[in-house]
């Protein structure tokens, strides 16, 4: 057991735990919080594909600013615990199974597709911030320009939507 | 002894079906929101192992469209929670279930 | 274990380092606090601190164990009980981690059969990590405030929620312009890349194209450290003391040294990019040679005014201790003169004079200007600050593409 493996087992761990605090927690920050984890150990298994520019921009992006606004926005509404309502009976006894099957037959098919042999090595390939930059602004340079109009029209709806009635 | 590709893939497929689960049980529109959001990760972690399998950078391209996106989604989604919130005083999904009040 | 720890002497050679970093971190912050009575003391035209040690030097010590006694009142109105004592921890284990990244000097040795430098951790990535770990420091803050369950913390979580993303902002569009001339986030290199003059003796250090920048980033870095003139959050005189009303004890010598580890992370980057880091400010050449002495000089210095105070003081103890802190100086000076120490000390000390310079603006900033109103600050912030350092982006990309050509 390298310590690669201890790191990917221990944060893969830590993501699903956490994805199933999210489900199961009742209070909204409680929810938050979880998610939070979750991303900053998926920006760990990010670098251990060697992608470090998107790890850094994992934890900037989303646990620095998007979350930090999802718990503002819990903050300022005061939210409270949710209230639970019961499962239709054909959701818990038919829907919940099938989801199951239907997840471990996802799994098996892409254990199946990729050979085992196929080992991550995380030396082999950076994403080195350089080439994402290149790619960005020379074959991305379209979609990289369009997202920017989306951010502007996002931030005025945002201020159009969250501003007091006149 | 490293970790096969494939594990990665899994952890995302795993995540994704947590997402949908949270997605369809939650009844907090912010949780809803939230579980949104998990999914948009888990499909960020097989973009990341599929630009590292065919050593490729536009996978991380697409990981990088993706978070902008999400930023944009989220803001204009809080915004409109908020309005909801204005209006019904409950954050609920199963009251917010009238066109018109 | 001993065998597999053999096997990686990386791993163990790197706790080491990190070890040594968070002790000296540590106690780094608590003379900060004795530094910052001090001086304010002074500027006030007050002794401050001068009973418990010689100039109150152990004054750190008496505050520490000050707060390890006190009662830590527990509530249990809160919220929520794990946010509220996750909080100060989340706070404490941020601040500390900024520093991981950091380099402190140039020079390579030889530790447990590992080459290694003077930094815990030298990746590609290393100025994003310490913004990523710096925009996460927030949590702790709101955090607190939100479970706290009492309304003034409530209001001081909110304010410095929106305060520390504004700032935010402002302080990340600064480094751009640092990076568009630098061409990597590489701790390292960037400051590698600022080594040699302009004319001969101007240093080509970022400071000088990037004024714009390094105004922009070390406002927006008092502000994101929640200082005075932007202390809202913890505004005592609105807010009681802002999210850490409800905290006591240990809880709160957490919040307070997290503050402080801020401060001296924010000094660190600001004299890593824009003032050079290591380098030292006079020009390669023969005729500067001498300065290579000056860190065993000023320590020898330091030394000789102990000496002095050992006989001016009246109480014995303090003269005993005032005595054994000189004898210790002047050691340490000796020890300076090593052919090897000397070269190792060389940017340490470069790096933490520029750094102490930093700091003693934070306190006299602290000791000078009143504090803003909260909507002045938004409009400060978005209105004047986050433009500045958009135009200095625009004017910076201008010149490196029309030099490129």
């Amino acid at each position: 057991m390298s310590a690669e493996h201890w790191l990917f087992f221990f944060f893969a761990g830590v993501a699903v735990l956490g994805a199933l605090n999210l489900i199961l927690q009742r209070h909204p920050i409680h929810s938050a919080l979880s998610l939070i984890l979750v991303m900053a150990s998926l920006a760990v298994l990010y670098l251990l594909l060697g992608a470090e520019f998107i790890a850094a921009i994992q934890i900037i992006v989303y646990a620095g600013a998007i979350m930090v606004l999802f718990v503002f926005v819990i903050m300022v509404l005061n939210a409270g615990e949710e209230e639970r309502t019961s499962l239709s009976r054909v959701a818990k006894f038919v829907g919940l199974p099938l989801a199951a099957v239907f997840l471990v037959e996802v799994c098996y098919v892409l254990y199946r597709a990729w050979p085992s042999e196929q080992m991550v090595v995380p030396e082999r390939f950076l994403g080195r911030t350089e080439a994402i930059g290149k790619a960005l602004y020379g074959e991305f340079l379209l979609p990289f320009e369009l997202t920017a109009i989306l951010i502007l029209i996002a931030l005025v709806g945002a201020v159009v939507l969250a501003q007091k009635e006149p | 002894m490293h970790v096969p590709l494939s594990y990665y893939l899994i952890l995302s497929a795993i995540l994704f079906g947590l997402g949908v689960l949270g997605f369809l049980l939650k009844r907090n529109i912010i949780a809803i929101f939230m579980s949104l959001e998990l999914m948009l990760n888990a499909v960020n972690l097989s973009f990341v192992a599929f630009s590292y399998a065919w050593q490729q950078i536009s996978g991380q391209i697409f990981v990088f469209f993706v978070i902008v996106v999400a930023a944009a989604e989220a803001a204009v989604g809080l915004a409109i929670i908020i309005m909801i919130f204005r209006n019904r005083a409950s954050l609920n999904i199963e009251r917010i279930n009238l066109m018109k009040l | 274990m001993s065998e597999w720890i053999s096997r990686h002497p990386e791993l163990l050679v790197a706790g080491l380092k990190a070890g040594v970093l968070i002790f000296v971190l540590l106690t780094a912050v608590a003379y900060m606090v004795w530094f910052e009575r001090k001086l304010i003391a002074h500027i006030q035209s007050r002794w401050g601190p001068y009973r418990v040690g010689p100039h109150g030097l152990l004054q750190p010590l008496a505050d520490g164990l000050k707060f390890l006694f006190k009662e830590d009142i527990i509530l249990t109105n809160v919220t929520s009980r794990f946010v509220y004592l996750f909080a100060p921890f989340l706070s404490l284990a941020l601040a500390l981690l900024a520093v991981a990244v950091i380099p402190f000097g140039p020079e390579e040795f030889e530790l447990l059969g590992t080459r290694t430098g003077l930094y815990v951790a030298d990746i590609n990535v290393g100025l994003l990590f310490v913004l990523a770990v710096t925009s996460l420091g927030v949590y702790g803050v709101v955090l607190a405030g939100w479970s706290s369950n009492s309304k003034y913390p409530l209001l001081g979580g909110l304010r410095s929620a929106a305060q520390m993303i504004s700032y935010e902002l402002a302080l990340t569009f600064a480094v751009v312009g640092v990076l568009l001339l630098a061409g990597t986030l590489s701790l390292r290199e960037i400051v590698d890349g600022q080594s040699g003059t302009w004319a001969g003796f101007l240093p080509r250090w970022h400071v000088f194209p990037q004024f714009v920048a390094f105004v922009c980033f070390f406002v927006a870095g008092v502000a994101e450290t929640n200082r005075t003139p932007f202390d809202l959050p913890e505004a005592e005189s609105e807010l009681v003391a802002g999210f850490h009303t409800e905290y006591s004890s240990l809880k709160f010598a957490m919040f307070f040294m997290a503050e402080y580890a801020h401060i001296i992370t924010t000094s660190l980057l600001v004299t890593i990019l824009f003032f050079g880091g290591w380098l030292s400010p006079f020009p390669d050449t023969a005729a500067w040679n001498f300065t290579r002495f000056l860190p065993s000089v000023l320590t020898a210095v330091l030394a000789l005014l102990f000496f002095r105070d050992a006989f001016r003081l009246t109480n014995q103890y303090h003269r005993v201790l005032t005595f054994l802190i000189c004898m210790g100086l002047a050691g340490l000076a000796f020890l300076l003169l090593h052919p090897t120490a000397l070269v190792l000390a060389q940017g340490p000390f470069w790096l933490l004079a520029k750094t102490g310079m930093f700091l003693f603006v934070f306190v006299w900033t602290r000791a000078t200007l009143p504090r803003f109103r909260y909507d002045q600050l938004m409009a400060f912030g978005w209105k004047l600050l986050v433009p500045l350092a958009v135009l200095n982006v625009f004017v910076t990309s201008f010149v490196v593409a029309w030099r490129a050509d």
